[in-house]
């Protein structure tokens, strides 16, 4: 059975009086694929920046478990957390538009780089040490090139790439930082159902080579159902289901949210009263 | 395009051009019939009118005319006939760019010693190269890193004050003074970067701006310290391993031409100074071409492109825009430094913000984060006024000329082509 790597309890997030997230509680375990998914303004992009830290929740609780020890990500910076092994993609592709796809790898192992170029003192003179960790990460954003099939664009300044190679770019970078639960937001949107399909098998592939957990929000009902482990249903920003795929795709609550009502559900009494007067 | 050539089109097209440039005549002779119609004249027994309805007849019929070209599409085809040669020059400058700088780099260094090199010549390329340096240290402000500051003249003020301070008051020299210059100038560049690390664009271009004043303003008004309006004077000149260039050196010292049996030559200082700003520009160049390739300056790169980007990769914004700040505010210091050292008289004068707005114009009509692009936009704005001296009075107009015609026709800057900092293929052809 696969540990649990991100805890989240009671996480609500206010603005202002607008709850967009409600006491949602769920927990994302390594090796597996968890989506969460729900109609449009369910909060699924809410929650996903409180758990980068792009938001601060007004409630709860979000312990990441890492080997060495568990980290409460409400209480972290951005940066910190994305330090911390947490790696993300953006709904709107967040790429460096005019830095090339290379580039774009090399800036996303920042910080190791950083060390290793002794926080620009040692980089300066072109030290051995420093030539040595850059060819590493030259080779390491090699080897994800040729698993995204960038190889021949790499000197491609990234705003050129068509859009699908720009998502697989954004999913490549994330991974370049080595993270232990990377979170994509609609990484399927705008693919064509062939890159979709391509995508489903880049996925598994990060999950089963690197073992690390995927966080997933998707419309896509063919990427959902066809790779997640665990599915995480929200709808108004309140959990309405949680299992794995063939019980939520029966779950009666899920079926509400997204087709609606029946027909015999009872209309609130003063639409009755119109529809009765010939007013609607 | 096609329906141009139809008959009908055309004269329709002409009926519509002649019908605007008559509009536009009309608002022109509006404005122009009381300003420049009625000239006021101080004459004897109070004030009397000259009527000059003949100029409001040229003036109107020059934008009648001149409309008219436009409209009928005389200013394409003459922004196509210059764009091309202008675009094919900067096209054969990119593909030949690195001869060209060991050429540039090969005739700075023998400059001074060229026939034509007089005094004249020596001073207007050191002015140049003042602009050059600090146009390479604002680059990586605004150049790299995106953050737009228009208070950049503040440090240049930090690093100049700092040197006539330190030179006058404990008596060091130029070169022990120059690191201290340039440190107390990043000291003050982190100092502005910590309150706008949270602003971008026109916000931080609006706080940059009044920081740059502030600086301006306290020179001027800490009277003790400063000197106030009256600036300080008497600053030491540069030696060279302690020699002084002059004539007659004081007790105990040998000056320059005694040590090297020449004869003393006023000109040997200013040669010697135009060496010092070269080597120092180069430094700036060294650093930055080098910090492109470090995680450092990608990460400035970066975090121009997209902050959000680069907190979701785990850079820290906060100390990359620091160290950008303090970057570019050491080398404004040291810019600064030389420049005290050169005139040997500053005032808060030096230091207005159209100084700042020149470097931002170098930066800008050179192309963002583009090396050359700096020196020839320090060539246009800084030599090429000083060639045409004679129009002294037009100066300023070809200078906002030659600014919008650049904006046309390269928006991005003369160079605004970008070289990779790393490659996984060797380039090929135009290196796309």
């Amino acid at each position: 059975m696969s540990e649990a790597l991100l805890q989240v309890e009671h996480l609500t997030m206010r603005f202002g009086g607008l709850v967009a997230i409600d006491d949602v509680s769920f927990l994302a375990k390594r090796r597996e694929i968890t989506a969460i998914i729900g109609p449009n303004g369910a909060g699924k992009t809410t929650v996903f920046n409180c758990l980068t830290g792009f938001y601060k929740p007004t409630v709860g609780r979000l312990s990441f478990h890492r080997p060495d020890g568990a980290l409460y990500l409400e209480q972290m910076d951005d940066f910190r957390i994305a330090q911390a092994g947490v790696a993300r993609t953006f709904q709107n592709i967040r790429l460096f538009p005019m830095m090339t796809v290379l580039e774009n790898l090399i800036v996303a192992q920042h910080n190791r780089l950083m060390r290793a170029s002794a926080y620009t003192f040692a980089g300066i003179f072109g030290l051995k040490r420093y030539r040595d960790a850059e060819a590493e990460a030259v080779a390491k954003a090699r080897t994800w090139l040729e698993r995204v099939g960038l190889v021949a664009e790499a000197d491609w300044l990234a705003g050129n790439l068509p859009y699908g190679a720009q998502r697989r770019l954004e999913i490549a970078r994330a991974m370049c930082g080595d993270p232990l639960l990377l979170c994509l937001d609609e990484p399927a949107a705008g693919l064509n159902p062939r890159e979709s399909a391509d995508l489903n098998a880049l996925l598994k592939s990060v999950r089963d080579d690197f073992g690390i957990g995927i966080l997933l929000i998707e419309h896509d009902m063919s990427v959902v159902m066809g790779i997640s482990d665990h599915i995480v249903v929200l709808d108004y920003g309140r959990k309405i289901a949680d299992g794995p795929p063939d019980a939520v795709k029966r779950d009666q609550n899920v079926i509400r949210a997204y087709l609606g009502e029946e027909e015999s559900a009872p209309l609130p009494p003063e639409v009755a009263a119109d529809i009765a007067e010939g007013r609607r | 395009m096609l329906a141009d050539t139809t008959p009908l089109a055309k004269s329709g097209r002409w009926a519509e051009a002649l019908r605007d440039a008559g509009l536009a005549a009309l608002v022109m002779l509006g404005l122009l019939v009381l300003i420049v119609g009625v000239q006021t004249v101080d004459g004897e027994g109070g004030l009397t009118a000259n009527f000059r309805f003949d100029w409001v007849l040229i003036f109107c019929g020059a934008v009648f005319a001149g409309r008219l070209a436009a409209k009928l599409g005389a200013g394409d085809a003459i922004g196509r006939a210059l764009a091309k040669p202008v675009g094919g020059a900067v096209g054969a400058f990119s593909a030949y760019s690195k001869q060209i700088v060991w050429l540039g780099l090969g005739f700075a260094a023998a400059m001074p010693f060229m026939p034509f090199a007089d005094r004249y010549v020596v001073d207007v390329a050191t002015a140049m190269l003042i602009y050059v340096m600090l146009g390479w240290g604002l680059n990586i402000v605004v150049g790299l890193a995106g953050l737009l500051d228009l208070g950049y003249v503040a440090f240049y003020a930090v690093g100049a004050y700092s040197y006539a301070m330190f030179a006058k008051a404990f008596g060091l020299s130029f070169w022990e003074c120059l690191p201290l210059a340039g440190a107390m100038a990043a000291t003050f560049g982190v100092l502005l970067g910590f309150p706008v690390l949270r602003l971008r664009g026109d916000y931080l271009a609006i706080v940059t701006l009044g920081f740059g004043e502030i600086i301006r303003i306290v020179l001027i008004n800490w009277y003790t310290v400063t000197g106030g309006p009256n600036g300080i004077s008497g600053i030491p000149r540069p030696t060279l391993f302690g020699m002084p260039f002059t004539a007659s050196p004081p007790e105990g010292t040998t000056s320059v031409h005694e040590f090297f049996g020449i004869d003393f030559d006023p000109n040997h200082r200013i040669i010697y100074l135009y060496f010092v700003i070269l080597a120092l520009a180069l430094v700036v160049n060294f650093f930055t071409n080098r910090a492109r390739r470090l995680p450092l300056g990608r990460a400035w790169e970066a975090l121009r492109e997209d902050e959000i980007a680069c907190r979701a990769l785990g850079i820290n914004p906060t100390n990359t825009k620091l160290s950008a700040f303090a970057v570019g505010a050491m080398f404004g210091g040291f810019a600064g430094a030389f420049f005290s050292t050169r005139q040997g008289f500053i005032s808060p004068e030096s230091f207005t913000f159209f100084e700042s707005a020149v470097v931002l114009a170098i930066v800008v009509l050179g192309g963002m984060g583009s090396q050359i692009g700096v020196v020839i936009a320090a060539f246009v704005l800084i030599v090429v006024p000083e060639l045409f001296r004679e129009f002294a009075d037009y100066r300023m107009l070809a200078f906002g000329l030659g600014m919008v015609l650049i904006m046309i026709w390269r928006p991005r800057g003369l160079i605004a082509h970008r070289e990779p900092t790393i490659r996984l293929h060797p380039p090929q052809g135009n290196g796309r």
